[in-house]
């Protein structure tokens, strides 16, 4: 008796909250100064520190903080002018300390909003999500379960711990309950999410990599019956890896609490864990009873009271919002709303804007990036970004092609070329001697052979039968191996034979 | 005159991660009432409007810059495990989830 | 020349007199000599010692240029990590653990070319004031070998008492330095919090825990602090604030028109009568050396133990859960099929000793939701009320006084089935650590009806240790004189000293 989406919102109205965790992208760790790098070899990036030997003390990255203030302030927060870290204690091997550092009840940021669109049918809508804080932990280790079903905690005979990922710094954004969304939540969510990533971004404190776990989005989930103001009991579902993830985990929950009411059954407020094959929830092992935190002041750290000039400074180096970024790039470009939407979709807009500073001009990189790149990125199945060719070489390419030294099918021999690794776009020209023929004597002598070759087709046109020449022109390009600019050579052709060429 | 009961104790270990025998854990709860006692003297003054001292010494900001410096070696690292494979630390299975 | 001064041995290795590698073999003899009967030690490395003797040899051999330490034997707290030397902290849970890495105590120690002779023993992760909690074994007191010696450093305390090593290196959290110094008839200094990096201190209250000097005289105690203290940027309490001039306030002793204040709360019930008779002899001659009495009055001080005792266990609950045996250390309850968690609750079960794990419970209970406000959050306002009655008292003083311990050394059993009279033995110097303060205990000569030894305690605002210095040392002189001998000179012999 499943239900539909439909018959879910048409009874209940979701409530929202949602914690997401951020890794920030400083080179060393939050507390010590081992690497960040990802992927190192295990235990490599390991120190008294990140182990809790016996008597090491953690002290505080100041990258780390600037960082979190800068997303406070992105974020539309209050920076408290004093603010603690403090202890979580819970015991968990992943978790070198048995205690998090974190953050309790004096959060670093606070009281802070941010504003999402999404498309609808009836046009574009605004949501305003609040931010409850914004705070400052650290990461835990990986761990390897052995036996059983491989890689999965359950049945495992034991376990393989790594610290390189112990103490990595995390910040932690939690939104305040978002009511009011109705059967926009699970759009609302995804769209909240995009802009946090986007507005991260541009920061350049992280590099927001959901796959990569570099952003992850706990969702808390409740439903109440419509016009109700009591709240429902929630679940928080982790693991929710990607945008699309999102949308569908809220999506999937909302159904399944609607299944529970409607049933005269209780939602058990629990963690869930995000099933990324099925789109489903699964129940995490449930505890016998609450976690107790016993959260104290951390004593071996002290109070983090940045001075108000070095907010203002931090305040004056935001860089402009996405969704301002957004409008503009739009206007300046004079981007039609769905190719917009293509770039956003696509995530080009950096590396489009990026080709455009280069001196590209903003239709023709769009093309080159949403088009031929996109394509040959598509079929070897990697992102854009990881491809070898850049922003730079992209306008390179831009201004040959409009210097008339590249014709766009050359260009394209040229794009190839570079994604293969063999240079620079002129590296390329130069080592595939790619050049467009432009010299007239040169032109002049193919065509004489060509007309000399096919002298039928060629009386044609001097009788004015222009559309002969097509084959004629062919011809010529084939015996100058594509490298002429076919519209001289139409020129060229044309005047040889008598006839006006245009 | 306070006291702990025995399930109170237990309850207490528990979350310390302590396997206390019977014996010590009534033990402990009967020691408990006066250590409570001696303790709760804490509450005797009226402390309204008294700031709490986490820190004795009143520092502020103390930082560290962003730099990365040589870590333990692995075989530094992983040189008082109990058990290792694959230069990773080898434990029992793990039962819970992380939080 | 083992009952020499450390001052004075370095004035022998300076001359050419001796050598490190010399007084190294002495002491390594008289360790081998007495240790048995006192147990100061849990581990002693005598060739690695000599090694670092020898080292020391060869660069003053070299005409470099030596710190006052250099070649000096020392006796190490078992609470500080040394690269590569099994460091336990007195628990069976650090049994056989070698850290991969120094503490910035022993970093520094090396760096002065001191020669760290072994580890000492200590109440287990130093909860206690007998280092009768020791995993491995009480520490008997050289004055009497049926007495604990106190603790929690007491085999650092006992070690430098017994001629083991002219100068050792403990912690004081609660008292542990300056009590066995008081119970050994030794000098001890407890150093401003922050003054002395924590990095490597296994730490068991993170806002108390201060690493500190033993010597047996205040120069000596003043030369090793100078070595020892510091900014650390490992250490994030760590000061950043120049070290006080304790070795120049050692040399020059003068206590004319200085204040010094006898806090009113720090003597009188449960105060033995030979201690408080030792205290005001010393009172006196302070006053004829040209010092100024005067009363103060500090009344939150009567609430320092109660607070201590919720704040010390409650930070300790969550230090101490890095014990784990998933890292490193003990590893037990590894049977068939069992989980991380069985191992992890089994192992702190047999590897923790009952004092440690009573303090954890009471740690847990404190920080627990619904009673936080109550027993951590009272506690920690106690605190604000102790700095401020200092505050106040240092206002009318230079430095404030009192006797370091209610009594001398006790029997070894004798408190151990009592928790609540073991905590008493800190009773005087708990607010210091609360207060994050520096204090120093010195011998005041012996206590009539048991003719053990009763320590004076000297307490200065923070980052002024130089007055310790300054007031011990005008009363060591007096006492000296007065007693034609330092107070150690008459510690039983053990059995031949040479
Ligand atoms: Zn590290």
């Amino acid at each position: 008796m499943a239900l539909s989406y439909d018959d879910v919102i048409a009874k209940y109205e979701p409530v929202l909250g949602l914690e997401v965790h951020v890794e920030l992208n400083t080179e060393s760790k939050m507390f010590c100064s081992c690497s960040t790098t990802f992927g190192g070899e295990p235990n490599t990036q390991t120190c008294p520190v990140c182990l809790a030997l016996p008597g090491a003390l953690p002290v505080v990255n100041a990258k780390a903080i600037e960082s979190t203030i800068k997303i406070g302030l992105a974020l539309n927060c209050q920076i408290a002018p004093h603010s603690r870290f403090a202890r979580k204690n819970y015991f968990y091997p992943d978790m070198p300390k048995n205690f998090q550092i974190s953050q309790y009840d004096e959060p670093i940021c606070f009281d802070g909003f941010v504003d999402v669109e999404i498309d609808t049918d009836e046009g574009a809508k605004q949501f305003r999500i609040e931010i409850e804080r914004v705070h400052m932990e650290e990461d835990t280790g990986k761990s390897l379960h052995v036996g059983g079903a491989t890689g999965r905690i359950h049945g495992a005979e034991y376990s393989l711990l790594d610290y390189n990922r112990a103490g990595i710094p995390l910040v932690e954004i939690v939104t305040k309950i978002v009511p009011g969304t109705g059967k926009y939540a699970p759009e609302v969510a995804k769209a909240y999410v995009a802009e946090l990533r986007d507005i991260l971004r541009g920061l350049k404190v992280s590099d927001v990599k959901m796959e990569q776990g570099s952003l992850r989005c706990d969702a808390n989930v409740s439903l109440r019956l419509i016009g109700s103001d009591v709240l429902g009991t929630r679940s928080e579902t982790k693991n929710v890896n990607s945008l699309r993830s999102v949308e569908r985990a809220i999506r999937g929950e909302m159904i399944r609490h609607a299944e529970l009411l409607n049933e005269g059954k209780k939602v058990k407020q629990e963690t869930r864990h995000f099933q990324e094959d099925t789109g489903l929830t699964r129940s995490g092992r449930s505890k016998e009873q609450a976690e107790d935190y016993r959260y104290f002041p951390e004593p071996d750290l002290v109070p983090v009271a940045p001075a108000a000039a070095w907010i203002e400074e931090l305040r004056a180096q935001q860089p402009e919002r996405p969704s301002i970024r957004r409008k503009r790039l739009k206007e300046q470009w004079a981007v039609p709303d769905k190719e917009m939407a293509a770039m956003i979709n696509a995530d080009v807009l950096d590396i489009v804007e990026e080709t455009v500073l280069l001196g590209a001009d903003p239709t023709k990189a769009r093309t080159w990036w949403l088009g031929e790149i996109s394509r040959i990125a598509n079929e070897k199945e990697v992102a854009l970004t990881e491809l070898t060719i850049a922003p730079k070489d992209v306008a390179e390419i831009v201004a040959l092609v409009a210097a008339g030294e590249l014709t766009d099918k050359l260009a394209r021999q040229v794009v190839e070329g570079v994604i293969a690794g063999e240079g620079t776009p002129s590296q390329v020209v130069a080592k595939r001697g790619i050049k467009v023929v432009n010299d007239d004597r040169a032109l002049m002598a193919a065509i004489e052979k060509v007309c000399a070759d096919q002298v039928e087709t060629a009386d044609k046109v001097r009788n004015g039968h222009v559309p002969a020449a097509g084959a004629l022109i062919g011809a010529v390009m084939k015996e100058t191996k594509g490298q002429a600019d076919a519209a001289r050579v139409r020129e060229l052709l044309l005047g040889h034979l008598g006839q006006p060429s245009n | 005159m306070s006291s702990l009961s025995r399930d109170e104790v237990a309850k207490l270990a528990a979350l310390a991660r302590i396997e206390m025998s019977e014996a010590e854990l009534i033990n402990l709860s009967s020691q408990f009432g006066s250590i409570l006692d001696a303790v709760a003297r804490v509450q005797e003054l009226n402390l309204e409007g008294v700031k709490a001292t986490s820190h004795p010494q009143p520092l502020e900001n103390i930082f560290r810059e962003d730099v990365v410096l040589p870590s333990l070696t692995p075989d530094q690292a992983l040189s008082g495990a109990p058990a290792q494979e694959d230069q990773r630390f080898r434990v029992p299975q793990i039962l819970g989830e992380a939080e | 020349m083992i009952k020499n001064t450390a001052a004075q041995m370095s004035a022998a290795l300076e001359k050419g007199e001796t050598t490190s590698v010399e007084l190294t073999k002495l002491h390594l003899d008289r360790i081998a000599e007495v240790d048995p009967k006192v147990k100061a030690f849990l581990h002693v490395d005598g060739e690695s010692a000599l090694k670092q003797a020898a080292a020391v040899d060869a660069d003053r051999a070299s005409g470099k240029k030596l710190g006052p330490l250099a070649g000096i034997p020392l006796a190490l707290k078992d609470v500080l990590a040394q690269e590569g030397v099994p460091t336990t902290a007195g628990s069976k849970i650090l049994q056989d653990w070698k850290p991969p890495y120094d503490s910035t105590v022993v970093a520094k120690l090396k760096a002065a070319g001191v020669v760290i002779l072994g580890k000492t023993n200590m109440d287990e992760f130093a909860m206690g004031s007998s280092t009768e909690n020791s995993g491995y074994g009480p520490t008997f007191n050289p004055w009497d070998l049926t007495r604990t010696p106190g603790g929690s450093s007491g085999g650092s305390a006992a070690a430098v008492s017994a001629f083991e090593a002219p100068i050792a290196i403990g912690s004081d959290t609660g008292g542990s330095i300056r009590q066995p110094a008081a119970l050994t008839g030794i000098v001890g200094v407890r150093p401003t919090y922050g003054a002395v990096s924590r990095y490597g201190l296994i730490a068991y209250s993170s806002s108390l825990d201060q690493a500190g000097p033993f010597g047996r005289t205040v120069l000596d105690t003043a030369l090793l602090h100078e070595v020892i203290a510091g900014h650390d940027p490992k250490d994030a309490t760590s000061l950043n604030a120049p070290v006080p001039a304790v070795v120049a306030a050692a040399k020059s002793g003068d206590v004319k028109g200085l204040k010094i204040g006898v806090i009113k709360q720090l003597q009188g019930d449960g105060y033995q009568t030979g201690v408080l008779a030792r205290f005001n002899e010393s009172l006196d001659i302070l006053a004829s050396l040209g010092a100024e009495i005067v009363q103060v009055d500090c009344p939150s001080f009567e609430y320092a133990l109660a607070a201590y005792y919720l704040i010390a266990p409650s930070e300790c609950s969550s230090n101490l859960a890095r014990f784990d045996a998933m890292r490193y250390g003990l590893r037990t309850g590894e049977a068939d099929g069992a989980s991380a968690e069985t191992v992890m609750n089994a192992t702190r079960e047999a590897g923790f000793g009952r004092e440690v794990k009573r303090r954890i419970i009471l740690g847990t209970y404190a920080l627990s939701s619904g009673y936080y406000d109550a027993y951590y959050g009272s506690a920690q306002k106690i605190r604000t009320l102790i700095i401020e009655d200092y505050k106040k008292a240092f206002t009318q003083a230079d430095v404030l006084v009192s006797p370091t311990s209610p009594i001398t050394a006790f029997k070894i059993g004798e408190k151990s089935e009592d928790p609540i009279a073991m905590y008493l033995a800190d009773v005087a110097t708990i607010p210091v650590n609360l207060a994050g303060i520096c204090g120093m205990s010195l011998p005041a000569g012996l206590a009539d009806e048991d003719n053990l030894p009763v320590g004076f305690q000297i307490m200065a605002p923070a980052m002024q240790d130089q007055r310790l210095y300054q007031v011990g040392a005008a009363l060591e002189a007096a006492l000296v004189s007065k007693w034609g001998g330092h107070l150690i000179s008459k510690a039983p012999a053990l059995g031949g000293a040479k």
